[in-house]
């Protein structure tokens, strides 16, 4: 059943292209795709090990940094008197180097601040969002400051026997967005389904019992902040060689809002939560456009939230799921889900 | 009595809360394959004593050892991969877990496969799963919960939860358990077939440490009792030792208990 309705949706989101033309639709689809890599990313921290980052978007622009850099090639001074000088090289390693430099940064963001989870965790991750946000903004011989990197190279697929396939159509990148997605979604899933996605579960569910069967924590709350942070770095450089310019102001709070409110209103802790919600959240600015102005836009905006999590208060993925399993086994399940929300209560 | 090789030994122990002395100077020792009941009043520190040995607390003065290894400064994940596993009083499953996905959880030592091997589903890590999935099985039906297994163990009865608790903890292949208060909140029948599991764990070649104020339960299932009263060890011998002590007796027995 679950398996049935996974494959229709990615039928179904392989064909858009074929059948939908209009460049600005099709643009507006391959960001929030972007964008839900990203919230997918967030949600394996938000829903599985119950950390919230509210940082998550410096991992996303790291990756796009990254990437950006490594194509374009740089000349810099360090202290000392070093100049480093990087020959501009294929974007598609500029790809590979952005997951692991931000996999790297989810390293260290998540040695430092699991030894204090919680309230601190949101602190550290937001701060440091801020500190790469002002390192970007101010380091203007690396990343040209607010002047902006301009000029990034799209992403190039070097293709065994042939010359190399550069993706500058809309519809190419679309594909690219799409097998990304689909790449991330299923690494998330192994993850969670795993092992290791017991251990987290165990950890957010009652630590101390966790811990006395033998789950060490540092262990497995960095490595799921590891892995988050090196998807998220995945989609931030899709982003610089989609967008083919990159700011400062990608490091904006409102990015990793955005985010959150993808993965809470799909549903945290579940798979397919932040693509639902990331691809209504996404596609709702497209939608109110031509009928308001962009403040009412907003406004409308934290009106479907509410409208969301009023109707669906465990998100709309997990709540729907939850109403067609009670209406199949009846007074059980209902026993189950009052005992959740007393948990949660 | 047969002469035992010696599993834990607690050496001068002493916690301080601030200026509040939750245990001074404990010492004592715990056999292989050894059933020992720690008992005494309600703050004596009984509790406390549990959180030293599984490393929940580090103790203002002397030293646990198991089988040689000296446990001060150990975090519990690693206490617990030394085979001491150890159950709680109030939180004793993962409540939103089914009965079958908490074992799954509590079996993690055995399930330790590489992460990359997870990922892309390789045969060992598939066949690890199958024998995860068996183990948890068996589990389930030791402790005689097989009908709740798809249950959420949030919403079993206390006395289930409490064999999930032990399940678990079992899951975790000790090679010594510690429970806190397994039978409180159990009717008669229930803790007389805990009882007899905690007999069973003990002929696997477990060694137990009980914490329990059921004394009827504690003499039965007991090789040799502890008592504590105020952080201090009061007595310390055979449950028919332990009953006609004046100084138990009066600390926390009561006269009517040596009749009973």
């Amino acid at each position: 059943m679950k398996a049935v309705i996974t494959i229709l949706a990615v039928v179904a989101l392989a064909s858009v292209p074929l059948w939908l033309r209009d460049p600005y639709l099709l643009n507006a689809l391959i960001t929030t795709g972007i964008f839900v890599i990203g919230a997918m990313s967030l949600n394996l921290l938000l829903g599985f090990t119950g950390q919230l980052s509210l940082g998550h978007i410096a991992f996303f622009g790291i990756g796009a940094y990254v990437s950006a850099l490594t194509s374009l090639g740089f000349d810099v001074g360090l202290p000392g008197g070093f100049r480093v000088v990087h020959e501009p090289w294929p974007p598609i390693i500029g790809l590979v180097f952005a997951i692991l430099a931000a996999g790297l940064c989810g390293y260290f963001v998540g040695l430092l601040s699991f030894r204090v989870r919680g309230a601190y965790f949101v602190i550290v991750t937001i701060s440091f969002a801020e500190v790469v946000r002002l390192v970007a903004l101010n380091w203007v011989e690396l990343t040209q400051g607010p002047l902006a990197l301009t000029n990034i190279p799209s992403i190039a697929l070097p293709l065994p026997g042939l010359s190399e396939l550069t993706l500058r159509t809309k519809m190419q990148n679309y594909y690219l967005v799409l097998v990304v997605a689909l790449i991330a979604y299923l690494l998330i899933a192994r993850l969670v389904r795993s092992h290791f996605g017991r251990a987290m579960r165990g950890l957010m569910e009652n630590e101390t019992l966790a811990v006395s069967v033998g789950i060490d924590v540092t262990k497995t709350l960095t490595l799921a902040a590891v892995i988050s942070a090196a998807i998220a770095g995945a989609a931030g450089s899709l982003y610089a060689h989609y967008i083919r310019i990159i700011d400062p102001e990608v490091f904006a709070f409102i990015n990793t809002v955005t985010m959150v409110i993808m993965v809470i209103s799909g549903g945290k802790g579940s798979l397919a939560g932040p693509v639902v919600g990331g691809l209504i959240f996404g596609l709702l600015p497209v939608a109110l456009r031509p009928v308001m102005a962009p403040e009412a836009q907003w406004i409308a905006y934290g009106g479907v939230l509410m409208a969301i999590l009023f109707v669906l208060p465990r998100g709309i993925v997990p709540s729907l799921a939850q109403r067609l399993t009670r209406r199949r086994s009846g007074a059980k399940a209902l026993a189950l889900t009052e005992t959740g929300v007393e948990e949660r209560a | 009595m047969i002469a035992r090789s010696v599993a834990m030994t607690i050496e001068q122990v002493a916690v301080r809360f601030g200026g509040l002395v939750a245990i001074s100077d404990m010492s004592f020792t715990v056999g292989e394959g050894e059933i020992v009941s720690l008992i005494g009043p309600n703050g004596a520190g009984k509790t406390t004593a549990f959180n030293v040995m599984t490393g929940f607390l580090t103790p203002s003065a002397g030293r646990v050892t198991y089988r040689d290894t000296a446990l001060n400064g150990l975090k519990p994940h690693e206490i617990a991969d030394l085979g001491l596993i150890r159950t709680f009083q109030r939180t004793s499953v993962f409540p939103n877990d089914t009965v079958y996905d908490n074992l799954l959880i509590g079996l993690h030592r055995q399930g330790r496969v590489r992460l990359l091997d997870a990922i892309l589903g390789l045969p060992s890590a598939r066949a690890s799963e199958r024998k995860l999935r068996q183990r948890a099985g068996e589990l389930i039906e030791w402790v005689g919960l097989e009908r709740r297994a798809h249950d959420a163990a949030g919403s079993l009865s206390y006395g289930e939860q409490r064999l999930v608790g032990v399940a678990l903890a079992l899951a975790a292949e000790p090679s010594m358990l510690l429970l806190d208060e397994p039978v409180s909140g159990m009717n008669a029948s229930e803790t007389h077939r805990f009882v007899e599991l905690i007999r069973s764990i003990r002929d696997r070649g477990i060694t137990i440490l009980l914490v329990e104020h059921d004394m009827p339960m504690v003499m039965t299932v007991s090789d040799r009792i502890v008592v504590l009263n105020y952080g201090r060890i009061i007595a310390e011998g055979t449950p028919e030792l332990i009953r006609n002590d004046p100084a138990v007796i009066e600390a926390y027995l009561g006269h009517g208990a040596a009749r009973a």
